[in-house]
Protein backbone atom coordinates (compact mmCIF):
# COMPACT_ATOMS: atom_id res chain seq x y z
CA UNK A 1 0.00 0.00 0.00
CA UNK A 2 2.70 2.18 0.74
CA UNK A 3 4.07 2.24 -2.71
CA UNK A 4 0.65 3.14 -4.15
CA UNK A 5 0.74 5.99 -2.03
CA UNK A 6 3.94 6.75 -3.08
CA UNK A 7 2.94 6.81 -6.32
CA UNK A 8 0.14 9.00 -6.45
CA UNK A 9 1.38 12.84 -5.70
CA UNK A 10 0.23 13.88 -2.65
CA UNK A 11 3.17 11.84 -0.70
CA UNK A 12 5.74 12.27 -3.27
CA UNK A 13 7.80 15.37 -4.67
CA UNK A 14 6.32 15.19 -7.97
CA UNK A 15 3.32 16.48 -8.63
CA UNK A 16 1.11 16.26 -11.49
CA UNK A 17 0.82 19.64 -12.54
CA UNK A 18 -1.38 18.96 -15.83
CA UNK A 19 -5.08 18.95 -15.96
CA UNK A 20 -7.08 17.22 -18.05
CA UNK A 21 -10.67 18.68 -16.79
CA UNK A 22 -11.05 21.85 -15.22
CA UNK A 23 -14.19 21.66 -13.76
CA UNK A 24 -16.21 22.72 -10.79
CA UNK A 25 -14.72 19.92 -8.78
CA UNK A 26 -11.36 21.65 -9.01
CA UNK A 27 -12.58 24.76 -7.54
CA UNK A 28 -14.42 23.22 -4.83
CA UNK A 29 -11.51 21.31 -4.07
CA UNK A 30 -9.60 24.29 -3.32
CA UNK A 31 -12.00 26.08 -1.47
CA UNK A 32 -12.38 22.70 1.41
CA UNK A 33 -8.08 22.50 1.22
CA UNK A 34 -7.98 25.85 2.16
CA UNK A 35 -10.65 25.72 4.70
CA UNK A 36 -8.62 22.94 6.27
CA UNK A 37 -5.52 24.34 6.10
CA UNK A 38 -6.93 27.73 7.78
CA UNK A 39 -8.75 25.73 10.48
CA UNK A 40 -5.62 23.17 11.26
CA UNK A 41 -3.54 26.34 11.45
CA UNK A 42 -5.46 28.33 13.92
CA UNK A 43 -4.69 27.30 17.31
CA UNK A 44 -1.06 27.46 16.63
CA UNK A 45 -1.58 31.32 14.90
CA UNK A 46 -3.70 31.63 18.14
CA UNK A 47 -0.94 30.49 19.87
CA UNK A 48 1.58 33.00 18.52
CA UNK A 49 -0.48 36.15 18.96
CA UNK A 50 -1.38 35.46 22.28
CA UNK A 51 2.77 35.19 22.27
CA UNK A 52 3.07 38.36 21.37
CA UNK A 53 0.84 40.10 23.72
CA UNK A 54 0.53 41.75 27.79
CA UNK A 55 -0.96 39.01 30.07
CA UNK A 56 -4.15 41.63 30.49
CA UNK A 57 -4.62 41.51 26.81
CA UNK A 58 -4.04 37.85 26.41
CA UNK A 59 -6.52 37.50 29.65
CA UNK A 60 -9.39 39.96 28.02
CA UNK A 61 -12.41 39.44 27.20
CA UNK A 62 -13.42 39.50 23.51
CA UNK A 63 -10.15 37.78 22.74
CA UNK A 64 -7.93 39.59 20.93
CA UNK A 65 -6.79 38.00 17.55
CA UNK A 66 -4.52 40.49 16.44
CA UNK A 67 -0.51 40.61 17.14
CA UNK A 68 0.51 42.61 19.42
CA UNK A 69 4.32 44.46 20.35
CA UNK A 70 5.56 42.05 23.60
CA UNK A 71 7.37 39.97 21.81
CA UNK A 72 10.42 40.24 23.13
CA UNK A 73 9.85 40.81 26.60
CA UNK A 74 7.58 37.80 26.80
CA UNK A 75 10.17 35.41 24.84
CA UNK A 76 12.89 36.60 27.34
CA UNK A 77 10.61 36.18 30.19
CA UNK A 78 9.56 32.52 28.90
CA UNK A 79 13.41 31.47 28.31
CA UNK A 80 14.63 33.01 31.70
CA UNK A 81 11.47 31.04 33.48
CA UNK A 82 11.54 27.99 32.31
CA UNK A 83 15.14 27.70 32.08
CA UNK A 84 14.22 27.14 28.14
CA UNK A 85 18.04 26.90 27.50
CA UNK A 86 18.93 23.76 29.30
CA UNK A 87 15.43 22.24 28.14
CA UNK A 88 16.02 22.59 24.38
CA UNK A 89 19.43 21.17 24.68
CA UNK A 90 18.70 18.43 26.70
CA UNK A 91 15.96 17.82 24.11
CA UNK A 92 18.38 18.70 21.01
CA UNK A 93 20.55 16.19 22.69
CA UNK A 94 18.12 13.18 23.39
CA UNK A 95 17.04 13.60 19.95
CA UNK A 96 19.79 13.89 18.08
CA UNK A 97 21.46 10.79 19.96
CA UNK A 98 18.30 8.62 19.42
CA UNK A 99 17.81 9.51 15.91
CA UNK A 100 21.50 8.64 14.81
CA UNK A 101 21.73 5.85 17.65
CA UNK A 102 18.36 3.99 16.22
CA UNK A 103 19.92 4.95 12.69
CA UNK A 104 23.24 2.93 13.28
CA UNK A 105 22.52 0.01 15.14
CA UNK A 106 19.02 -0.44 12.96
CA UNK A 107 21.47 -0.17 10.53
CA UNK A 108 24.23 -2.82 11.64
CA UNK A 109 21.42 -5.95 12.57
CA UNK A 110 19.69 -5.08 9.47
CA UNK A 111 22.91 -5.65 7.56
CA UNK A 112 23.61 -9.08 9.48
CA UNK A 113 20.75 -10.13 8.65
CA UNK A 114 20.19 -9.74 5.05
CA UNK A 115 24.41 -10.64 4.78
CA UNK A 116 24.91 -13.31 7.25
CA UNK A 117 24.03 -16.76 7.96
CA UNK A 118 24.12 -17.25 11.38
CA UNK A 119 22.95 -19.39 14.03
CA UNK A 120 19.84 -17.78 15.86
CA UNK A 121 19.53 -15.33 13.06
CA UNK A 122 15.38 -16.17 13.03
CA UNK A 123 15.08 -15.75 17.10
CA UNK A 124 16.78 -12.23 16.73
CA UNK A 125 14.36 -11.51 13.91
CA UNK A 126 11.77 -12.09 15.97
CA UNK A 127 12.81 -10.49 19.05
CA UNK A 128 13.28 -6.81 17.05
CA UNK A 129 9.62 -7.55 15.90
CA UNK A 130 7.89 -7.93 19.60
CA UNK A 131 9.58 -5.08 20.53
CA UNK A 132 6.64 -3.41 18.62
CA UNK A 133 4.32 -4.94 20.81
CA UNK A 134 6.46 -3.38 24.04
CA UNK A 135 5.70 0.20 24.16
CA UNK A 136 6.70 2.11 27.11
CA UNK A 137 3.33 2.26 28.89
CA UNK A 138 3.56 -1.48 29.62
CA UNK A 139 6.83 -1.48 31.01
CA UNK A 140 6.58 1.37 33.14
CA UNK A 141 7.17 0.86 36.76
CA UNK A 142 9.36 -2.10 35.82
CA UNK A 143 11.84 -0.17 33.23
CA UNK A 144 12.45 2.58 35.43
CA UNK A 145 13.78 0.06 38.21
CA UNK A 146 15.83 -1.19 35.53
CA UNK A 147 17.24 2.61 34.71
CA UNK A 148 17.64 3.42 38.25
CA UNK A 149 19.47 0.06 39.13
CA UNK A 150 22.10 1.68 36.20
CA UNK A 151 21.72 4.80 37.84
CA UNK A 152 21.04 6.34 34.60
CA UNK A 153 18.26 8.37 36.13
CA UNK A 154 18.51 12.09 35.38
CA UNK A 155 21.02 11.19 32.77
CA UNK A 156 21.36 11.36 28.91
CA UNK A 157 22.07 8.03 28.99
CA UNK A 158 18.98 7.22 30.55
CA UNK A 159 17.13 10.01 28.25
CA UNK A 160 18.43 7.98 24.74
CA UNK A 161 20.00 4.71 24.98
CA UNK A 162 16.95 2.56 25.75
CA UNK A 163 14.92 4.09 22.97
CA UNK A 164 17.67 3.01 20.01
CA UNK A 165 16.37 -0.22 19.52
CA UNK A 166 13.60 -0.13 16.52
CA UNK A 167 11.88 -2.82 14.86
CA UNK A 168 10.47 -0.19 12.05
CA UNK A 169 14.28 1.21 11.28
CA UNK A 170 16.06 -2.81 11.35
CA UNK A 171 12.59 -3.88 8.78
CA UNK A 172 13.03 -0.83 6.89
CA UNK A 173 16.73 -1.44 6.25
CA UNK A 174 16.48 -5.33 5.79
CA UNK A 175 13.93 -4.32 3.07
CA UNK A 176 16.29 -1.15 1.11
CA UNK A 177 19.46 -4.17 1.14
CA UNK A 178 17.42 -6.73 0.06
CA UNK A 179 16.47 -4.81 -3.21
CA UNK A 180 20.42 -4.29 -3.61
CA UNK A 181 21.80 -6.88 -6.00
CA UNK A 182 23.87 -9.23 -4.95
CA UNK A 183 26.27 -9.15 -7.88
CA UNK A 184 27.29 -5.96 -6.26
CA UNK A 185 28.45 -7.52 -2.31
CA UNK A 186 30.10 -10.21 -5.08
CA UNK A 187 32.15 -7.71 -6.91
CA UNK A 188 33.54 -6.06 -3.76
CA UNK A 189 34.12 -9.45 -2.49
CA UNK A 190 36.35 -9.97 -5.71
CA UNK A 191 38.04 -6.67 -4.72
CA UNK A 192 39.38 -7.91 -1.78
CA UNK A 193 36.26 -6.06 0.17
CA UNK A 194 35.47 -7.29 3.80
CA UNK A 195 32.22 -6.83 4.47
CA UNK A 196 32.61 -3.89 7.05
CA UNK A 197 34.71 -1.71 4.30
CA UNK A 198 31.30 -3.13 2.06
CA UNK A 199 29.05 -1.50 4.49
CA UNK A 200 30.63 1.59 4.45
CA UNK A 201 31.82 1.94 1.31
CA UNK A 202 28.51 1.02 -0.43
CA UNK A 203 25.89 0.44 1.58
CA UNK A 204 25.43 3.60 3.38
CA UNK A 205 26.60 5.39 0.31
CA UNK A 206 23.09 3.80 -1.35
CA UNK A 207 21.29 4.42 1.59
CA UNK A 208 21.44 7.92 2.62
CA UNK A 209 17.88 8.79 1.60
CA UNK A 210 16.35 6.24 3.71
CA UNK A 211 18.91 7.70 6.60
CA UNK A 212 17.43 11.18 5.78
CA UNK A 213 13.77 9.87 6.26
CA UNK A 214 14.29 7.88 9.05
CA UNK A 215 16.18 10.67 10.77
CA UNK A 216 13.34 12.92 10.51
CA UNK A 217 10.64 10.83 11.76
CA UNK A 218 12.75 9.49 14.43
CA UNK A 219 14.46 12.96 15.36
CA UNK A 220 10.47 14.09 15.54
CA UNK A 221 9.61 11.22 17.22
CA UNK A 222 12.23 11.56 20.07
CA UNK A 223 11.72 15.45 20.85
CA UNK A 224 8.11 14.90 21.17
CA UNK A 225 8.50 11.77 23.56
CA UNK A 226 6.64 12.57 27.07
CA UNK A 227 6.60 9.64 29.14
CA UNK A 228 9.87 8.39 28.72
CA UNK A 229 11.71 11.65 29.77
CA UNK A 230 8.98 11.93 32.73
CA UNK A 231 9.51 8.58 34.17
CA UNK A 232 13.42 8.63 33.81
CA UNK A 233 14.16 12.37 34.61
CA UNK A 234 13.19 14.18 38.37
CA UNK A 235 15.75 17.16 38.86
CA UNK A 236 14.07 20.23 36.37
CA UNK A 237 17.61 20.38 34.67
CA UNK A 238 17.47 17.12 33.38
CA UNK A 239 13.67 17.83 31.94
CA UNK A 240 12.90 17.83 28.04
CA UNK A 241 11.30 20.87 26.58
CA UNK A 242 8.01 18.99 25.82
CA UNK A 243 8.13 17.89 29.65
CA UNK A 244 9.41 21.22 30.97
CA UNK A 245 6.62 22.96 29.57
CA UNK A 246 4.21 21.71 31.73
CA UNK A 247 5.60 23.37 34.51
CA UNK A 248 4.62 26.41 33.17
CA UNK A 249 1.00 25.72 33.16
CA UNK A 250 -1.03 27.20 36.04
CA UNK A 251 -3.03 24.69 38.34
CA UNK A 252 -5.58 26.24 40.13
CA UNK A 253 -2.93 28.66 42.83
CA UNK A 254 -3.73 32.50 42.98
CA UNK A 255 -0.83 33.22 40.83
CA UNK A 256 -1.65 35.66 37.71
CA UNK A 257 -1.48 33.27 34.66
CA UNK A 258 0.71 34.45 32.60
CA UNK A 259 -0.34 32.56 29.38
CA UNK A 260 1.52 35.29 27.05
CA UNK A 261 4.68 33.71 28.34
CA UNK A 262 3.35 30.06 28.36
CA UNK A 263 2.37 30.68 24.63
CA UNK A 264 6.08 31.84 24.08
CA UNK A 265 7.70 28.94 25.61
CA UNK A 266 5.10 26.41 23.44
CA UNK A 267 6.20 27.86 20.70
CA UNK A 268 9.79 27.51 21.54
CA UNK A 269 9.02 23.84 21.96
CA UNK A 270 7.51 23.49 18.97
CA UNK A 271 9.34 25.16 16.53
CA UNK A 272 12.21 22.56 16.47
CA UNK A 273 10.45 19.55 15.65
CA UNK A 274 8.18 21.42 12.89
CA UNK A 275 11.03 22.93 11.42
CA UNK A 276 12.60 20.07 10.84
CA UNK A 277 9.74 18.83 8.66
CA UNK A 278 8.93 22.08 7.02
CA UNK A 279 12.44 22.00 5.86
CA UNK A 280 12.92 18.74 5.49
CA UNK A 281 9.70 18.09 3.82
CA UNK A 282 10.46 15.47 0.95
CA UNK A 283 12.53 13.12 3.58
CA UNK A 284 9.20 13.29 6.03
CA UNK A 285 7.14 12.20 3.61
CA UNK A 286 9.10 9.35 2.34
CA UNK A 287 10.01 8.33 5.92
CA UNK A 288 5.90 8.54 6.87
CA UNK A 289 5.40 6.69 3.70
CA UNK A 290 8.35 3.66 4.52
CA UNK A 291 7.89 3.38 8.44
CA UNK A 292 4.45 4.06 8.76
CA UNK A 293 4.81 1.73 11.93
CA UNK B 1 15.32 -14.49 -1.50
CA UNK B 2 19.12 -12.96 -1.48
CA UNK B 3 21.51 -15.07 -0.61
CA UNK B 4 23.92 -14.69 2.44
CA UNK B 5 27.13 -13.63 0.88
CA UNK B 6 29.43 -12.89 3.82
CA UNK B 7 31.12 -15.83 5.98
CA UNK B 8 32.18 -14.87 8.97
CA UNK B 9 31.71 -16.53 12.31
CA UNK B 10 31.51 -13.83 14.91
CA UNK B 11 30.67 -10.69 12.88
CA UNK B 12 27.17 -10.87 12.71
CA UNK B 13 27.10 -11.54 16.68
CA UNK B 14 28.45 -8.22 17.08
CA UNK B 15 26.53 -6.44 14.43
CA UNK B 16 23.80 -7.56 16.02
CA UNK B 17 24.65 -7.32 19.67
CA UNK B 18 23.72 -3.23 20.20
CA UNK B 19 20.08 -4.17 18.79
CA UNK B 20 20.20 -7.06 21.58
CA UNK B 21 21.52 -5.73 24.18
CA UNK B 22 18.79 -2.70 24.37
CA UNK B 23 16.15 -5.13 23.71
CA UNK B 24 17.35 -7.30 25.93
CA UNK B 25 18.18 -5.08 28.73
CA UNK B 26 14.80 -2.26 28.08
CA UNK B 27 12.22 -4.43 26.28
CA UNK B 28 12.43 -7.95 27.56
CA UNK B 29 13.67 -7.56 30.74
CA UNK B 30 11.16 -4.69 31.90
CA UNK B 31 8.28 -6.31 30.27
CA UNK B 32 9.14 -9.71 31.86
CA UNK B 33 9.22 -7.29 35.13
CA UNK B 34 5.80 -5.74 34.87
CA UNK B 35 4.26 -9.16 34.45
CA UNK B 36 6.38 -10.32 37.26
CA UNK B 37 5.43 -7.61 39.47
CA UNK B 38 1.94 -7.85 38.83
CA UNK B 39 1.90 -10.78 40.60
CA UNK B 40 2.98 -8.88 43.69
CA UNK B 41 2.35 -6.42 46.12
CA UNK B 42 4.00 -4.16 48.31
CA UNK B 43 4.52 -4.98 51.62
CA UNK B 44 2.78 -2.51 54.23
CA UNK B 45 6.09 -0.83 54.64
CA UNK B 46 7.31 -1.23 51.10
CA UNK B 47 10.14 -3.32 52.29
CA UNK B 48 9.09 -6.64 50.43
CA UNK B 49 7.07 -7.88 47.93
CA UNK B 50 4.36 -10.25 48.80
CA UNK B 51 2.97 -12.55 46.56
CA UNK B 52 -0.63 -12.20 45.59
CA UNK B 53 -0.91 -14.45 42.78
CA UNK B 54 -3.33 -13.22 40.28
CA UNK B 55 -4.66 -10.86 43.28
CA UNK B 56 -4.04 -7.73 41.48
CA UNK B 57 -6.13 -8.71 38.63
CA UNK B 58 -9.01 -9.12 40.51
CA UNK B 59 -8.68 -6.20 42.16
CA UNK B 60 -8.25 -4.14 39.34
CA UNK B 61 -11.37 -5.77 37.15
CA UNK B 62 -13.51 -5.11 40.56
CA UNK B 63 -12.33 -1.69 40.69
CA UNK B 64 -15.00 0.52 39.84
CA UNK B 65 -12.33 3.43 39.26
CA UNK B 66 -10.73 1.05 36.68
CA UNK B 67 -13.26 0.28 34.88
CA UNK B 68 -14.29 3.43 34.31
CA UNK B 69 -11.18 4.97 33.27
CA UNK B 70 -11.30 1.47 30.73
CA UNK B 71 -14.54 2.37 29.27
CA UNK B 72 -13.34 5.88 29.24
CA UNK B 73 -10.26 5.09 27.52
CA UNK B 74 -12.17 2.90 24.51
CA UNK B 75 -14.80 6.05 23.87
CA UNK B 76 -11.96 8.34 23.62
CA UNK B 77 -9.82 6.23 21.15
CA UNK B 78 -13.59 5.26 19.47
CA UNK B 79 -14.30 9.10 19.10
CA UNK B 80 -10.77 10.15 18.19
CA UNK B 81 -10.38 7.55 15.27
CA UNK B 82 -13.65 7.74 14.17
CA UNK B 83 -14.63 11.29 14.22
CA UNK B 84 -10.84 11.71 13.08
CA UNK B 85 -11.59 9.37 10.08
CA UNK B 86 -14.57 9.93 8.86
CA UNK B 87 -13.79 14.01 8.95
CA UNK B 88 -10.87 13.41 6.56
CA UNK B 89 -12.37 10.94 4.71
CA UNK B 90 -15.31 13.50 3.69
CA UNK B 91 -13.35 16.44 3.42
CA UNK B 92 -10.66 14.30 1.05
CA UNK B 93 -13.47 12.78 -1.21
CA UNK B 94 -14.88 16.28 -1.89
CA UNK B 95 -11.69 17.82 -2.55
CA UNK B 96 -10.51 14.75 -4.39
CA UNK B 97 -9.61 16.65 -7.86
CA UNK B 98 -6.98 17.12 -10.24
CA UNK B 99 -5.68 20.53 -9.23
CA UNK B 100 -2.46 22.64 -8.69
CA UNK B 101 -0.37 23.19 -5.63
CA UNK B 102 -1.51 19.56 -3.86
CA UNK B 103 2.31 19.36 -2.36
CA UNK B 104 1.68 22.85 -0.95
CA UNK B 105 -1.20 21.81 0.39
CA UNK B 106 0.22 18.55 1.61
CA UNK B 107 2.78 20.75 3.75
CA UNK B 108 0.37 22.99 5.12
CA UNK B 109 -1.79 20.15 6.73
CA UNK B 110 0.89 17.91 7.43
CA UNK B 111 2.98 19.88 9.77
CA UNK B 112 1.28 19.44 12.94
CA UNK B 113 2.47 16.39 13.22
CA UNK B 114 5.70 17.66 14.14
CA UNK B 115 3.63 18.75 17.57
CA UNK B 116 4.13 17.11 20.86
CA UNK B 117 0.33 16.16 22.07
CA UNK B 118 1.02 17.91 25.39
CA UNK B 119 2.06 20.98 23.43
CA UNK B 120 -1.06 20.36 21.15
CA UNK B 121 -2.89 20.37 24.58
CA UNK B 122 -1.28 23.32 25.76
CA UNK B 123 -2.51 25.10 22.24
CA UNK B 124 -5.81 24.01 22.85
CA UNK B 125 -6.16 24.42 26.64
CA UNK B 126 -6.15 27.82 26.19
CA UNK B 127 -8.58 28.18 23.95
CA UNK B 128 -10.93 25.62 25.63
CA UNK B 129 -10.05 28.17 28.72
CA UNK B 130 -13.42 28.96 30.75
CA UNK B 131 -12.03 32.53 31.48
CA UNK B 132 -9.92 33.51 29.05
CA UNK B 133 -10.63 31.37 25.93
CA UNK B 134 -12.19 31.79 22.71
CA UNK B 135 -14.15 28.77 22.52
CA UNK B 136 -16.29 29.50 25.43
CA UNK B 137 -16.12 33.21 24.78
CA UNK B 138 -17.64 32.38 21.27
CA UNK B 139 -20.43 29.38 23.36
CA UNK B 140 -21.75 32.02 25.38
CA UNK B 141 -23.70 34.16 22.67
CA UNK B 142 -25.76 31.10 22.01
CA UNK B 143 -25.71 29.31 25.23
CA UNK B 144 -25.82 29.54 29.10
CA UNK B 145 -24.18 26.76 29.69
CA UNK B 146 -20.80 26.85 30.83
CA UNK B 147 -18.30 25.30 28.73
CA UNK B 148 -15.69 25.20 31.96
CA UNK B 149 -13.52 21.57 31.64
CA UNK B 150 -12.35 22.80 35.61
CA UNK B 151 -15.40 21.20 36.25
CA UNK B 152 -17.41 19.12 33.74
CA UNK B 153 -15.77 16.33 32.73
CA UNK B 154 -17.42 15.79 29.23
CA UNK B 155 -16.29 19.06 28.33
CA UNK B 156 -12.37 17.92 29.60
CA UNK B 157 -13.19 14.80 27.57
CA UNK B 158 -14.12 16.97 24.73
CA UNK B 159 -11.29 19.10 24.86
CA UNK B 160 -8.46 16.23 25.35
CA UNK B 161 -10.52 14.80 21.73
CA UNK B 162 -10.50 17.65 19.69
CA UNK B 163 -6.39 18.01 20.78
CA UNK B 164 -5.97 14.59 19.36
CA UNK B 165 -8.18 14.62 16.32
CA UNK B 166 -6.59 17.68 15.14
CA UNK B 167 -3.05 16.82 16.04
CA UNK B 168 -3.67 13.65 13.45
CA UNK B 169 -6.17 15.12 10.93
CA UNK B 170 -3.82 16.86 8.49
CA UNK B 171 -1.78 12.87 8.53
CA UNK B 172 -5.44 11.48 7.89
CA UNK B 173 -6.41 14.16 5.16
CA UNK B 174 -3.53 13.63 3.50
CA UNK B 175 -3.56 9.78 3.60
CA UNK B 176 -6.92 9.58 2.48
CA UNK B 177 -6.34 12.33 -0.49
CA UNK B 178 -3.40 9.85 -1.67
CA UNK B 179 -5.48 6.94 -1.67
CA UNK B 180 -8.28 8.59 -3.37
CA UNK B 181 -5.99 9.87 -6.24
CA UNK B 182 -5.19 6.61 -6.80
CA UNK B 183 -8.47 5.13 -7.92
CA UNK B 184 -9.25 5.52 -11.87
CA UNK B 185 -11.01 7.98 -12.66
CA UNK B 186 -12.70 5.51 -15.75
CA UNK B 187 -13.81 3.66 -12.93
CA UNK B 188 -16.01 6.18 -11.42
CA UNK B 189 -16.91 7.57 -14.57
CA UNK B 190 -18.13 4.01 -16.03
CA UNK B 191 -20.36 3.84 -12.63
CA UNK B 192 -21.35 7.41 -13.31
CA UNK B 193 -22.78 6.24 -16.97
CA UNK B 194 -24.36 3.40 -15.62
CA UNK B 195 -26.30 5.93 -13.62
CA UNK B 196 -25.11 5.82 -10.01
CA UNK B 197 -25.29 8.69 -8.23
CA UNK B 198 -22.45 10.41 -6.10
CA UNK B 199 -24.10 8.35 -2.62
CA UNK B 200 -24.25 4.68 -5.15
CA UNK B 201 -20.60 5.62 -6.52
CA UNK B 202 -19.06 6.63 -3.36
CA UNK B 203 -20.46 3.32 -1.18
CA UNK B 204 -20.52 0.94 -3.64
CA UNK B 205 -16.83 1.79 -5.34
CA UNK B 206 -15.06 4.38 -3.46
CA UNK B 207 -15.34 3.09 0.14
CA UNK B 208 -14.15 -0.43 -0.55
CA UNK B 209 -11.43 0.59 -2.60
CA UNK B 210 -10.23 3.24 0.44
CA UNK B 211 -10.92 0.13 2.64
CA UNK B 212 -6.47 -0.98 3.06
CA UNK B 213 -6.11 2.98 4.09
CA UNK B 214 -8.66 3.13 5.73
CA UNK B 215 -7.76 0.12 7.72
CA UNK B 216 -4.03 1.23 8.20
CA UNK B 217 -5.09 4.66 9.37
CA UNK B 218 -7.80 2.76 11.44
CA UNK B 219 -5.07 0.48 13.16
CA UNK B 220 -2.78 3.66 13.25
CA UNK B 221 -5.02 6.34 14.91
CA UNK B 222 -6.65 3.75 17.67
CA UNK B 223 -2.69 2.93 18.37
CA UNK B 224 -2.23 6.55 18.72
CA UNK B 225 -4.81 7.83 21.00
CA UNK B 226 -4.45 4.53 23.17
CA UNK B 227 -0.26 5.01 23.78
CA UNK B 228 0.64 8.29 22.47
CA UNK B 229 -1.69 10.49 23.94
CA UNK B 230 -0.48 10.19 27.81
CA UNK B 231 0.98 13.73 27.57
CA UNK B 232 -2.00 15.35 26.48
CA UNK B 233 -4.03 14.13 29.55
CA UNK B 234 -0.56 15.05 32.01
CA UNK B 235 -0.12 18.26 30.48
CA UNK B 236 -3.39 19.31 30.60
CA UNK B 237 -6.37 17.81 32.54
CA UNK B 238 -4.13 15.64 34.88
CA UNK B 239 -7.24 13.09 34.71
CA UNK B 240 -9.60 15.26 35.79
CA UNK B 241 -11.76 17.14 36.77
CA UNK B 242 -12.72 13.92 38.98
CA UNK B 243 -11.41 11.25 36.98
CA UNK B 244 -13.27 12.18 33.97
CA UNK B 245 -9.88 12.25 31.56
CA UNK B 246 -8.21 9.27 33.13
CA UNK B 247 -6.69 7.51 30.27
CA UNK B 248 -5.36 3.98 30.84
CA UNK B 249 -1.69 4.73 30.37
CA UNK B 250 -2.19 7.96 32.85
CA UNK B 251 -3.54 5.48 35.49
CA UNK B 252 -1.12 3.23 35.27
CA UNK B 253 1.38 5.41 35.51
CA UNK B 254 -0.22 7.55 38.14
CA UNK B 255 -0.81 4.88 39.98
CA UNK B 256 2.83 3.50 40.00
CA UNK B 257 4.37 6.77 40.56
CA UNK B 258 2.33 8.70 42.33
CA UNK B 259 0.15 6.08 44.43
CA UNK B 260 3.48 3.45 44.70
CA UNK B 261 1.28 0.74 43.88
CA UNK B 262 3.86 -1.20 42.26
CA UNK B 263 1.76 -4.36 41.45
CA UNK B 264 -1.57 -2.46 40.82
CA UNK B 265 0.13 -0.51 38.17
CA UNK B 266 2.00 -3.27 36.83
CA UNK B 267 -1.26 -5.68 36.38
CA UNK B 268 -2.58 -2.52 33.99
CA UNK B 269 0.99 -2.37 32.22
CA UNK B 270 -0.08 -6.49 31.70
CA UNK B 271 -3.48 -5.36 31.02
CA UNK B 272 -2.32 -3.23 27.82
CA UNK B 273 0.52 -5.52 26.76
CA UNK B 274 -2.88 -7.76 25.12
CA UNK B 275 -4.93 -4.31 23.84
CA UNK B 276 -0.87 -3.50 22.17
CA UNK B 277 -0.71 -7.06 21.01
CA UNK B 278 -4.32 -7.09 19.73
CA UNK B 279 -3.43 -3.63 17.90
CA UNK B 280 -0.41 -5.61 16.19
CA UNK B 281 -1.38 -8.68 15.38
CA UNK B 282 -4.66 -7.23 13.72
CA UNK B 283 -2.05 -4.14 11.86
CA UNK B 284 0.05 -7.75 10.40
CA UNK B 285 -2.91 -9.58 9.46
CA UNK B 286 -4.61 -7.47 7.72
CA UNK B 287 -2.22 -5.02 6.26
CA UNK B 288 -0.73 -8.05 5.22
CA UNK B 289 2.67 -6.88 5.40
CA UNK B 290 6.06 -9.01 4.38
CA UNK B 291 7.39 -9.73 8.26
CA UNK B 292 8.13 -13.48 7.21
CA UNK B 293 11.45 -14.58 7.19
Amino acid sequence: MARALADTGIVTAEVPTRRRRRDRGGALAHVILVVSVVVLAFPLYYALVISTQTVEQATSLPPSLLPSTHVLENYVTAWRKAEMGRLLLNSAVMSLSVAVGKIAISMLSAFAIVYFNFWGKQLVFWMVFVTLMLPIPVRIMSTYEVISSLGWINTYWGLSVPLMASATATFLFRQFFRTIPDSLAEAAQLDGAGPLRFLWSILIPLSMANIAALFVILFVYAWNEYLWPLMVTTRGEMRTAVVGLEALVPRGGSELPQWNVIMAAATMVLIPPVAVIVFMQRWFVKGLVETEK
Amino acid sequence: MKRAVFRNRWLPYALVAPQLAITLAFFFWPAFGSVRLSLFRASPFGDRLIFVGLGNFQRLFGDTAYLRSAITSIIFSFIVTLVGLALALLLASFANAKIRGLALYRSLLLWPYGIAPATAGILWLFIFHPSYGILPYLLSFVTSYQFNWFLKGWVALTLIIVTAVWKQFGYNLAFYLAGLQAIEASVLEAASVDGAGVVRRFLAITFPLLSPVTFFLFTLNMTFSFFDTFGIVHAVTQGGPGDATSLLVYKAWKDGFEGLQLGLSAAQSVVLMVVVTMLTVLQFRYAERKVTY
